[in-house]
């Protein structure tokens, strides 16, 4: 018997796993890009004028989308190489555990980044961020969901026009706003020491846009592979 | 992939016909001139803004034709991706154009106006950033169109993309206005007792009607354009 | 193509795909029984990988009907789990070994012990002892025979080719060429789309010429003679139907 989505969508995800581990290139790209953003950002203003935890929340999340879009450029790069995309079309497993499959190795990409990516902004920023550690991986998660649940459609798209990969910022980045600006506050708050439950607003939104965007991407998905 | 040239179906392979002058475009500059003399001459000063309170004319009706543009644009890509009809996107092509048109408008015409009144060019208040924002999306629309040779990939494409960017408006929007906001109240859309005067309210309303006139003659405008367009890349052979 | 359909593993009836508004294929009828091979001929545009992409299920037909291994077009995942589609692009990932591209699909087939498959698939196209080697590093042949091993791991009824020799040599096309006939020989059912009337012919069972989105000849075995093929070709190519 041919898998069910979930596992299929396992299956994938693993094979894209294995082939980023393989090659490690994108994700060294990625989490150098991460580590050159927070530094240069960092010179970038006037540690005098503004503090750097003023600074930090937005600097996070908006490296997060960019540093996003390096793993999400390949997501579908890798797959149209040689054609594999029609290996995965022609085999019995649901079109939506395809996206799915694409969608959780996404998730895992960009949950490494950022990995690597809070604790140096804790380092050079000098942020108390990791004392925070449960509500800013909450904060994290939901932002990532969204990300990626967006993004992967958007890297489908991508491949198959002119453009390639310069078309997925453009597509992808005005999606990302209604996730940095609600991840960037609840950290702004996180950091100054408000209640958590002033954040309950922001984190709900961000739960709402990745109900929605992961419901519509995944029933979207299919017209952007079918013919 | 490439294929041979047959015209599917009588539609596609019929020449539009249409006399040399457009009567809706006509109809609607009309339109659109007796507005902006109703606005000028017509309509009296606001108190406290003067003469800058004019712009609103102009701002508001071109942002409601701009929502309901990208509304249609939506639409159209629903339609399209159930029945995959190509005058469907044609439709939300056309639309999305003008749309972005509309919106370049109200980019313009709010700064104009926040100037004199709010002492700032620009200002993130939250329905201006919301605006750029559709300016963003449905640029970005017409750049992904630009980017796809395949018609029928095209269109699925931006039916895609139309449908999303609709999802993402009322997202932005909750997003950016908790972000605070400096934009005045709804003054007209109040369901109890609209507190703009019977004149101002008459001449937004003409105004309204004379940008949703010069909307649907743009949009049939268009549609021609690209009914041709079609019909060409049919007889190329594309 | 007898009027024997009860056991035909590929029917296709008036068969047609438009896209957009240009059509692509249109009023195709053909009819193939198990262990049937039919090369597909035809130039370039004619419709050859529409055709075979509808066969295998992803892509819908606008018009006509199909049946494929006793499923009516355009199927799903019952229909493409007798499928073995190969074409001129390998479908392989370059990172990941021989084996595990192989043994890959036989997990999304659902094929029981995938890897014991995958290995008896690559040891049929001669690859056993390149099995853990990154497809990268291998030759477009042995690529191609890879992709044979990954199209065929699941033991499809049918198998769909769509320009296998193109970018290879001489001994790697002879080589393919012994491997579909084995394929052939134990009962598959195979529409080869392909550009070499030599090769084409000498493992097909029928012969088709396409054009301009329509099947403008079709002709089983005994009548084929590949001595003048290539003339009656040219004729129906370039003077039309």
């Amino acid at each position: 018997m041919a898998p069910n989505t979930l596992s299929a969508a396992l299956l994938i995800a693993r094979k894209d796993l294995a082939i980023e581990f393989r090659t490690r290139t994108a994700f060294f790209s990625a989490a150098v890009f991460a580590l050159l953003g927070i530094v240069i950002f960092y010179f970038a203003w006037d540690p005098t004028a503004v503090a750097p935890m003023d600074l930090a929340p937005g600097v996070l999340w908006g490296i997060f989308t960019f540093s996003g879009l390096l793993g999400l450029q390949r997501s579908f790069g890798i797959e149209q190489a040689d054609r594999a995309i029609d290996a995965l079309l022609g085999a019995p497993i649901s079109r939506e555990s395809i996206y799915l499959g694409k969608a959780i190795a996404n998730l895992v990409f960009v949950a490494a980044v950022q990995v690597i990516a809070i604790p140096a902004v804790q380092l050079f920023y000098g942020v108390p961020l990791l004392e925070h550690a449960a509500v800013l991986a909450l904060i994290a998660l939901l932002s990532a969901i969204g990300l990626v649940a967006v993004g992967t459609l958007f890297s489908a798209m991508a491949v198959n026009t002119k453009l390639a990969e310069m078309l997925l910022p453009v597509l992808s980045l005005p999606f990302f706003v209604p996730i940095v600006i609600p991840a960037a506050q609840a950290t702004a708050r996180l950091l100054a020491g408000r209640p958590a439950a002033e954040s309950v607003g922001w984190l709900k939104l961000l739960l709402a846009f990745d109900i929605v965007f992961v419901v519509a991407c995944t029933l979207a998905f299919p017209f952007t592979i079918e013919e | 992939m490439t294929t041979p040239s047959v015209p599917a179906r009588a539609e596609d392979a019929a020449p539009a016909q249409h006399s040399g002058i457009d009567w809706l475009f006509v109809i609607a500059v009309l339109a659109i001139a007796a507005a902006l003399v109703r606005v000028i001459y017509y309509t009296p000063f606001e108190a406290v803004q003067g003469p800058a309170q004019k712009i609103f004319y102009l701002h508001l009706p071109a942002a409601l034709d701009a929502f309901m543009a990208f509304g249609i644009v939506a639409l159209a890509g629903i339609g399209y991706l159930w029945l995959g009809d190509l005058r469907l996107d044609r439709a939300a092509e056309s639309s999305a154009e003008v749309g972005v048109m509309f919106t370049t408008v109200v980019l313009v015409t709010g700064p104009l106006w926040a100037r004199p009144v709010w002492g700032t060019w620009w200002t993130w208040d939250a329905r201006l950033t919301l605006t750029l924002f559709l300016w963003f999306i449905y640029v970005g629309y017409l750049v992904l169109r630009g980017a796809i040779e395949d018609r029928a990939l095209r269109a699925r494409y931006s039916a895609v993309l139309g449908i999303l960017g609709s999802l993402l408006i009322p997202f932005i929007h909750l997003s950016v206005y908790l972000f605070r906001t400096l934009h005045p109240r709804p003054i007209v859309l109040k369901p109890s007792a609209p507190s703009l005067p019977p004149e101002m309210l008459t001449t937004l309303i003409i105004s309204f009607v004379a940008f949703t006139l010069f909307y649907l003659a743009l949009v049939r405008q268009r549609y021609r354009l690209a009914s041709e367009r079609d019909l060409l890349e049919l007889e190329e052979g594309r | 193509m007898g009027s024997r359909t009860h056991d035909s593993v590929i029917t296709a009836r008036g068969l047609g795909r438009r896209f957009g508004g240009r059509v692509a294929v249109s009023d195709v009828t053909l009819s193939l029984e198990q262990g049937d091979t039919l090369a597909l001929f035809g130039p370039n545009g004619a419709g050859k990988t529409t055709l075979l992409r509808m066969l295998a299920g992803l892509l819908r037909p606008t018009s006509g009907t199909g049946m494929v291994a006793g499923v009516e077009l355009p199927g799903g995942a019952e229909l493409r789990a007798a499928i073995g589609y190969i074409s001129h692009a390998s479908m392989l990932y370059a990172a990941l070994s021989a084996r595990e591209n192989v043994e890959l699909t036989a997990r999304l087939f659902g094929v029981r012990n995938a890897r014991a498959a995958a290995m008896r698939a690559l040891e049929r196209m001669e690859l056993a002892d390149r099995a853990e080697t990154p497809v990268r590093q291998l030759s477009r042949g042995m690529q191609q025979r890879v992709s044979i091993a990954r199209a065929t791991v699941h033991d499809p009824r049918v198998v769909l080719l769509d320009e296998p020799f193109t970018g290879l040599d001489d001994s790697g096309s002879a080589a393919l060429g012994a491997h579909l006939a084995a394929l052939r020989a134990a009962g598959t059912t195979m529409v080869l789309v392909t550009h070499q009337i030599a090769e084409g012919l000498a493992l097909a069972t029928h012969a088709a010429i396409m054009r301009a989105g329509t099947l403008v000849r079709l002709e089983a075995g005994e009548t084929i003679d590949p001595a003048t093929y290539l003339t009656v070709y040219r004729e129906h190519v370039t003077h039309g139907a």
